[in-house]
């Protein structure tokens, strides 16, 4: 049964992955775009820092790093009282308010925590990503329609809102359609995060350590396991592509791009 | 205990030399730099293997897709698809288990299971699917003229792929063809989370890396010292590209060089 319910986790965080994701690459880039010399430096560098590490030390290290936040803001509010040193040596102590999840909890509020931080962890890495996409597309709009516009007199604010942000999606979409590709072939190191998506079951179920006490009436099915896996991904990654390029052929309609000038003559 | 003592003993651990108990307690920032360092050597291992062996593969999968012949096209176009259709991670485990499946039909299948080798391949066949694609774009960019040229001087077969389509291809898909390669060493950190068993603790600078921060419960001295590491080494690959860039280039006017962009991708 965990099998199936894995499945669900994987669309459920792809689900609520992909908009937080796109949340936090418009804020990036448009903390990039500010006149603002420090909240520019800022989404800057989280663009840059984000893109130069390989990914999965991200994934380690952030779920890790959140866990040490929220227990260390929960310490400072519940616990002011508290005399001992935090950082003891090597040993990270909380008072035992603070902790997260409390101890006592029952087991799913674990789990829903550790998905949480997944979320959040996914969301801060692919943010940067859509941010630097988005960033690209603000660029490439056409500089004179926002000229045009400022010489109607709209304000920067309203430039940026009714004319750069509504025309940068159709060239924001290649980058961001392979984001989201990317997206799906991230979702298992959700198993390194110690959630348990289909990796784990495909590993609990195939397996046989002891053949001869297992549960299981079969030896090591692993390979079929994963063989199962490998073509759920390139069905899920075909069928993304389709709609994708269909999406595409939607935005590009009546715009001053070659893909709109084509579709003009075809018709 | 000195650094250099350290450095003695653990810089070349993770292929089992030195010291064999790793550190228990008391972690020094010395330990630390030396044992990611000496992780380093598997991920540098894995990179330059599959990148080399992977780019003849790639040069084959990238005309097989422009191949007249139907099955012959069919065959690369699906090759491509499968190892950059699904993930690199579930790719590892497959192959794992895959081999370890096999192992009990024959004996020549052990060195498979191990890190050194079953991963290699992985990355072989996955790199050489990407880069294939790579090249095949730049191949239908080659521009018309350079071939009739080729034509006109009499070239054929061998001899025009090897002095006129083969050297353009190249040209053009270098600058892509540099971010894969980054690409390939940060993804060779995923060896050793993948099923493949580092074998008496000898693995890669992400697994000490994590061995660090699960033992210290601190990922903030660890993940970046990894990442210090990483960017060193996309620096010297950029550099090490750049200068084969160069070359490809050697011929061309200086304003319609292409440069090598730095465009990172993120998970494979």
């Amino acid at each position: 049964m965990g099998l199936y319910w894995s499945f669900g986790t994987v669309l459920l965080l792809l689900a609520i992955t992909a908009p937080i994701a796109l949340a936090f690459g418009f804020g990036g880039a448009t903390a990039a775009r500010s006149r603002i010399a420090p909240i520019r430096w800022f989404g800057k560098g989280y663009i840059a820092i984000v893109r130069g590490v390989p990914d999965i030390a991200f994934f380690l290290f952030f779920v890790l790093a959140l866990d040490i936040f929220f227990e260390w803001i929960r310490h400072e509010i519940k616990c002011p009282d508290w005399s001992d040193a935090i950082w003891q040596g090597n040993d990270f102590v909380v008072c035992s308010a603070a902790k997260l999840p409390m101890g006592n909890a029952p087991q799913w509020v674990h789990e829903t925590y550790g998905f949480f931080l997944a979320v959040l962890t996914f969301a801060i890495v692919f943010g940067a990503f859509a941010a630097n996409v988005l960033y690209g597309a603000m660029r490439a709009v056409p500089r004179n329609q926002l000229e045009t516009a400022e010489a109607y007199g709209l304000s920067r604010r309203q430039v940026y809102w009714r004319i750069l942000v509504p025309q940068m999606w159709v060239f924001a979409l290649p980058g961001l359609s392979n984001l989201w590709l990317v997206l799906i072939k991230a979702t298992p190191l959700l198993f390194l995060l110690g959630v348990e998506d289909i990796v784990y079951w495909a590993r609990e179920l195939g397996g046989a350590k002891t053949p001869r006490f297992t549960d299981y009436p079969h030896g090591d099915w692993r390979v079929w396991y994963f063989l199962f896996l490998l073509v759920f991904y390139l069905a899920f990654t075909r069928v993304s592509e389709i709609v994708l390029d269909k999406l595409m052929l939607k935005l590009t309609h009546g715009q001053a791009t070659m893909g709109g000038e084509a579709q003009r003559k075809a018709a | 205990m000195s650094c250099w003592e350290t450095i003695a003993d653990y810089g070349l651990r993770s292929i089992g030399i030195g010291e064999r108990l790793l550190p228990r307690d008391g972690f020094t920032l010395c330990q630390q730099f030396t044992l990611i360092g000496s992780g380093l050597i598997w991920n540098i291992y894995f990179g330059v293997l599959a990148l080399a062996a992977g780019f003849f593969l790639a040069t084959a999968v990238a005309l097989g897709k422009a191949s007249n012949t139907w099955a012959v096209r069919k065959a690369s176009a699906w090759f491509i698809f499968v190892f950059r259709g699904s993930p690199l991670f579930i790719q590892f485990f497959f192959a794992y288990f895959l081999f370890l499946t096999l192992k009990p039909v024959s004996p020549i299948f052990d060195p498979f299971t191990a890190a050194w080798l079953g991963a290699l391949i992985v990355l072989f066949l996955n790199t050489a699917a990407y880069s294939g694609e790579i090249f095949f774009g730049a191949l239908q960019s080659v521009p018309r003229g350079d071939i009739e040229a080729a034509d006109a001087y009499g070239m054929t077969g061998w001899t025009r792929f090897r002095r006129v389509t083969w050297p353009t291809m190249l040209r053009l898909a270098w600058p892509a063809y540099t971010n894969e390669a980054i690409f390939l060493f940060h993804a060779t950190t995923l060896v050793y989370f993948s099923g493949f068993p580092a074998w008496q603790q000898k693995g890669d600078a992400l697994y000490y890396a994590n061995f660090f921060a699960d033992k210290t419960f601190n990922p903030f001295i660890p993940y970046p010292i990894l990442a210090f590491y990483f960017i060193l080494l996309t620096l010297v690959i950029i550099s090490l590209f750049g200068l084969i860039n160069r070359r490809l280039n050697r011929h061309l006017p200086q304003e319609v060089r292409a440069r090598v962009k730095l465009k990172l991708n993120v998970i494979r």
